[in-house]
């Protein structure tokens, strides 16, 4: 009996002390960071394909406005709703302050510069596959948009997703290497691979979730319920989609569909994005779409 | 004698909720056609659109002539006396079809000066259209984004 127990013991310790270990935040090596010198002008590039201003820019903010990081946007999901976190140069309230390393640590595991998991509603599932030369630029550009002093607001959570180190489970689940679209790919679609799986975190929205929020990787873009609660999210595989290449590259310029209507709800805020980046990148999006499976 | 007058009065009552139900009907009807005036001036626009965005895309040969006249149509379309045409209440819940945001009403100063950017956008496609392909194709993205502010801000999402 008493063994028994000392075995019963000894496994739950080790099941807790696994759990620990499985639900500690990561961090990347500082070592492949260290010698890497950031280019303002192409960390924009990284900064409008990745988006980060349609969360990180205040509600309705348009024009030059995008570009104060002041966070605030609130994003309402089955778990509650999640506040976007200022990551203007600000020092104390923004970003202002931190290393190469520390976004590195944000963007690659979700771990915050105290060594806390971020939620996922910050896309590091995606993230997490962004080259660190590209991290380097993009901070590079962050620290010259303007310092802003709004305090973060706290997300709005219920129990027991506030408990931020279950978030570790979650990564180990959820968060995996590599790409989803594999085989020989040309130049210019693995480009778009890199722009639509890692940057542009496209599938955030445009594939389906499982109960505990992680992508269902079967229905790769296929389409999902709007996290705004709002109709669906469409979808872009060839199954669905059948603009051209042409019409691809026109809509992320100009908004524009093949009817001449503009893109609407969420999608209007990522064309915006989209055109800001160089021909070439919207045009290697466009062929990655076209070489994503057909899911019907 | 009574009664005779209760049913004067009831007939008179039943008369001017009639006329006040056929003034309600009025004033749908007019919200209902101020809604089908804008989405026919929005064909009108996507029509024109159809003709540059096709050359942009290089699906239709560049003809200076007809592009700077579709131009021109968008121009002359941002350009129309718009005072009948947003009545309030032809939004998403007062008329069966529209798409339109209640917000619009509420932020006058900022729809006025989307309304003046697409015209700043329409105009300079004008001069792009008869200028060159590489002029025009650089001219939609402006468009579109002065297109796209208005239905992002004011329009019920459809997806």
């Amino acid at each position: 009996m008493r063994k028994t127990l000392t075995i019963i013991g000894f496994f739950a310790v080790a099941l807790a002390g696994a759990g620990w270990w499985i639900t500690t935040p990561e961090r990347v090596d500082a070592g492949d960071y260290a010698d890497l010198i950031g280019v303002p002008a192409r960390g924009a590039v990284v900064f409008h394909a990745g988006g980060c201003a349609s969360c990180h820019s205040a509600e309705g903010a348009s024009g030059d406005k995008k570009l104060v990081l002041s966070g605030g946007r609130a994003f309402v999901s089955d778990f509650g709703t999640f506040h976007a976190p200022n990551i203007s140069a600000d020092p104390e309230h923004g970003i202002g302050d931190w290393s190469v390393t520390d976004l590195a640590n944000a963007m690659i595991h979700g771990t915050s510069p105290t060594g806390q998991h971020y939620y996922p509603a910050f896309p590091y599932a995606a993230y997490s596959r962004v080259r660190p030369q590209d991290i380097a630029d993009l901070h590079a550009y962050l620290i010259t948009l303007p310092a802003d002093a709004t305090p973060d607001r706290a997300h709005d959570l219920a129990f027991p997703f506030t408990l931020r180190r279950g978030l570790g489970l979650w990564k180990a689940l959820y968060v995996t290497d590599g790409w989803q679209v594999a085989g020989d790919l040309t130049e210019v679609e693995a480009r778009g691979r890199y722009l639509a799986e890692a940057l542009g975190h496209c599938a955030e929205c445009h594939t389906p979730r499982g109960v505990l929020g992680g992508l269902d990787r079967d229905r790769w873009m296929a389409g999902a319920p709007n996290p705004s609660g709002q109709g669906t999210i469409p979808n872009i595989t060839p199954a669905k989609l059948d603009w051209s290449e042409a019409d691809l590259i026109a809509y992320f310029t100009s908004g524009f569909t093949p009817d001449y209507d503009t893109a609407g709800g969420s999608m209007a805020a990522v064309v915006e994005s989209l055109a800001q980046l160089p021909d070439a990148d919207r045009a290697a999006l466009a062929a990655y779409l076209k070489r994503l499976p057909a899911v019907e | 004698m009574f009664k005779g007058m209760t049913v004067v009065g009831t007939v008179l009552g039943l008369a001017i909720l009639a006329g006040a139900a056929s003034g309600q009907d009025a004033a749908q009807k007019a919200l209902a056609d101020a809604t089908k005036a804008r989405q026919a001036q929005m064909q009108l626009y996507a029509f024109n659109l159809g003709l540059l965005g096709g050359m942009a895309k290089g699906e239709v040969p560049y003809d200076a002539t007809a592009a700077s006249a579709a131009a021109g149509n968008l121009a002359s379309l941002a350009q129309l006396d718009q005072s009948r045409l947003w009545p309030e209440g032809s939004d998403e819940m007062g008329v069966e079809g529209s798409k339109v945001m209640a917000e619009l009403w509420q932020n006058m100063p900022d729809v006025m000066s989307k309304g003046a950017d697409l015209v700043t956008a329409a105009t300079a496609m004008e001069v792009a259209a008869g200028t060159d392909l590489a002029s025009l194709q650089a001219a939609m993205g402006p468009l579109g984004g002065a297109c796209g502010a208005c239905h992002k801000a004011y329009r019920v999402p459809s997806n």
